[in-house]
């Protein structure tokens, strides 16, 4: 380790339980703290939660907010409601090309008490430097004001069918109901374990389920008085490996795997990231372009009859030819085997299509499967 | 825990057995560090192996890792219960969990391993 790595405030919580700390995007992270699939399935079947304050939280607020923001990303925000969160992507178009910088929430927050209007963008630990950077770069002269807020703050994701009962028994009646009512991808404000905190009602697991941003002071409190609440029912705390198995079963892209700079948003089934009617925002055109004309590769799921997986980077063959790559893949805990997100040739795209993975030097039978591998029974909540 | 085993530093430990042929598993460390074990690929009898050199690979939800072969020799036997039935290396590391049978080319090549007490010193140290 030659540089210094970030600490969450919760950092002392994860070494006193037994956290396997690594170097995540520079951030001193538990990838879990006794078994992975222990983690994953308390999650799928009481709750689950993770601290997930090293991802990037970003305060923008002012007069022009809104309008620089819709200038920039490729949701719409003009007309942003508060409490609206939405998934978006971050576009450059700084070196020429167009890229994607980072895939990114953004929610607009209750007005400030003088009738600011301020906005939310939370976005990947390993793009902040960037992200803040490029739209450091892009700030107007006036309207505007913009924080990065990640340090003074701490993430806390609660994921599972009994995630919404675990914080609603901590918050008052009033807080409690509010929060229960939350539509998905909306947000509010709520105390909750007495601390004041922005709930929003998003995850990456495939459960139901909030994420909260409360003071870096309040922190611990909060989350040993949710932990403390839910390990009666089941709840268990769970590092960034249970956080990779669940949302590859949820079939979620993740930076750096299925979604990099050079993406075509539509290959791997994010059009609804990217509005692009009327829409302006750095490589807008391009997007269009590519979305109007199919091309390259596109992404799927990959199920084996085992549960030895296929890595990010093998190559995906049918016979002779190889067909694809994969970037995601592993055992996964809920279903018993091993599955894998690959970008593949469109001609063996459709589900049921016989592929086979290469692991190492064997091959691996595997059937290009429709995402999400993983849903939950909504009637259940 | 029997005092005869050796360790490499890459966790695989060795036993002597009274026929001359070298008992390998691996270690309850590594074992425990690895966890949610998924997958194990053994080889096939009668393969040579050298010292150093990956005899098979063991999977975790997290990573995959390879055996090595603590000393040079052949694989003579080996433990075909075992990849379906993972969890006994995490119960039994030493005894129903063992991996390979080898049959040694050069005994000698055991000197080089570490004793108990200086494997706890090396997996002591290490980061958990």
């Amino acid at each position: 380790m030659s540089q210094l790595l970030l600490e969450t405030p919760l950092v002392g919580w994860h070494v006193a339980h037994g956290g396997r700390m690594v170097d995540f995007a520079g951030w001193r992270m538990p990838v879990q703290y006794a078994s992975i699939v222990e983690e994953h399935l308390a999650t799928r079947r009481a709750a689950g939660i993770f601290d997930v304050s090293h991802m990037g939280r970003l305060a923008i607020s002012g007069t022009a907010a809104v309008e620089w923001l819709e200038s920039l990303l490729t949701r719409k925000v003009a007309g942003i409601e508060v409490g609206r969160v939405r998934y978006t992507l971050i576009t450059s178009d700084a070196g020429g090309q167009p890229v994607v910088l980072d895939d990114a929430l953004v929610s607009r927050d209750t007005d400030a008490a003088d009738g600011t209007t301020r906005l939310a963008l939370v976005c990947n630990a390993s793009n902040r430097d960037r992200v803040v950077a490029w739209l450091t770069s892009r700030l107007p002269a006036a309207g505007v004001t913009f924080a990065d807020r990640t340090l003074e703050t701490a993430m806390i994701a609660v994921q599972g069918p009994l995630a919404m009962q675990i914080v609603g028994s901590l918050c008052t009646p009033a807080d409690a109901a509010r929060i229960a009512g939350l539509g998905n991808y909306r947000a509010t404000s709520a105390v909750v374990a007495g601390h004041a905190a922005a709930v929003s009602r998003t995850g990456y697991t495939g459960e139901d389920g909030v994420e909260l941003v409360v003071d870096a002071a309040a922190a611990t409190p909060v989350w040993e008085a949710i932990h403390a609440a839910g390990a009666p029912l089941g709840l268990r705390a769970c590092g960034l490996g249970a956080r990779d198995t669940l949302r590859l079963e949820a079939g979620m892209p993740l930076y750096g795997h299925e979604l990099r700079e050079d993406s075509d948003p539509s290959a791997i089934g994010l059009d609804l990231a990217v509005n692009l009617e009327g829409r302006s925002f750095p490589g807008a055109g391009h997007y269009c372009g590519l979305r109007n004309h199919p091309a390259g590769r596109v992404r799927v799921g990959l199920t084996f009859d085992s549960k030895r997986s296929a890595r990010e980077g093998d190559a995906v063959m049918q016979g002779d030819r190889q067909v694809g790559v994969v970037t995601s893949g592993s055992f996964a805990p809920t279903l018993g085997t091993a599955v894998a997100m690959a970008m593949v040739d469109r001609d063996v795209a459709s589900p049921g299509t016989a592929v086979e993975g290469v692991i190492r030097d064997s091959r691996q039978p595997a059937v290009v499967a429709p995402l999400p591998f993983y849903q939950r029974d909504k009637r259940r909540a | 825990m029997a005092a005869d085993l050796k360790f490499a530093k890459t966790h695989e430990w060795v036993r002597p057995e009274a026929d001359g042929v070298l008992t390998v598993g691996v270690s309850s460390y590594a074992v425990e560090a690895l966890t949610d074990l998924v997958f194990m690929q053994l080889p096939a009898v009668g393969r040579k192996v050298k010292a150093g050199e990956s005899f098979g690979e063991i999977e975790s939800v997290k990573a995959v890792s390879d055996l090595y072969a603590p000393v040079s020799g052949e694989i003579v036997e080996v433990n075909a219960a075992l990849p379906g039935n993972l969890e006994t290396l995490g119960k039994d590391p030493y005894g129903d969990g063992w991996v390979v049978r080898i049959k040694a080319d050069n005994p000698a090549e055991m000197d080089g391993l570490l004793d108990r007490a200086a494997y706890d010193s090396l997996v002591g140290s290490q980061p958990h």
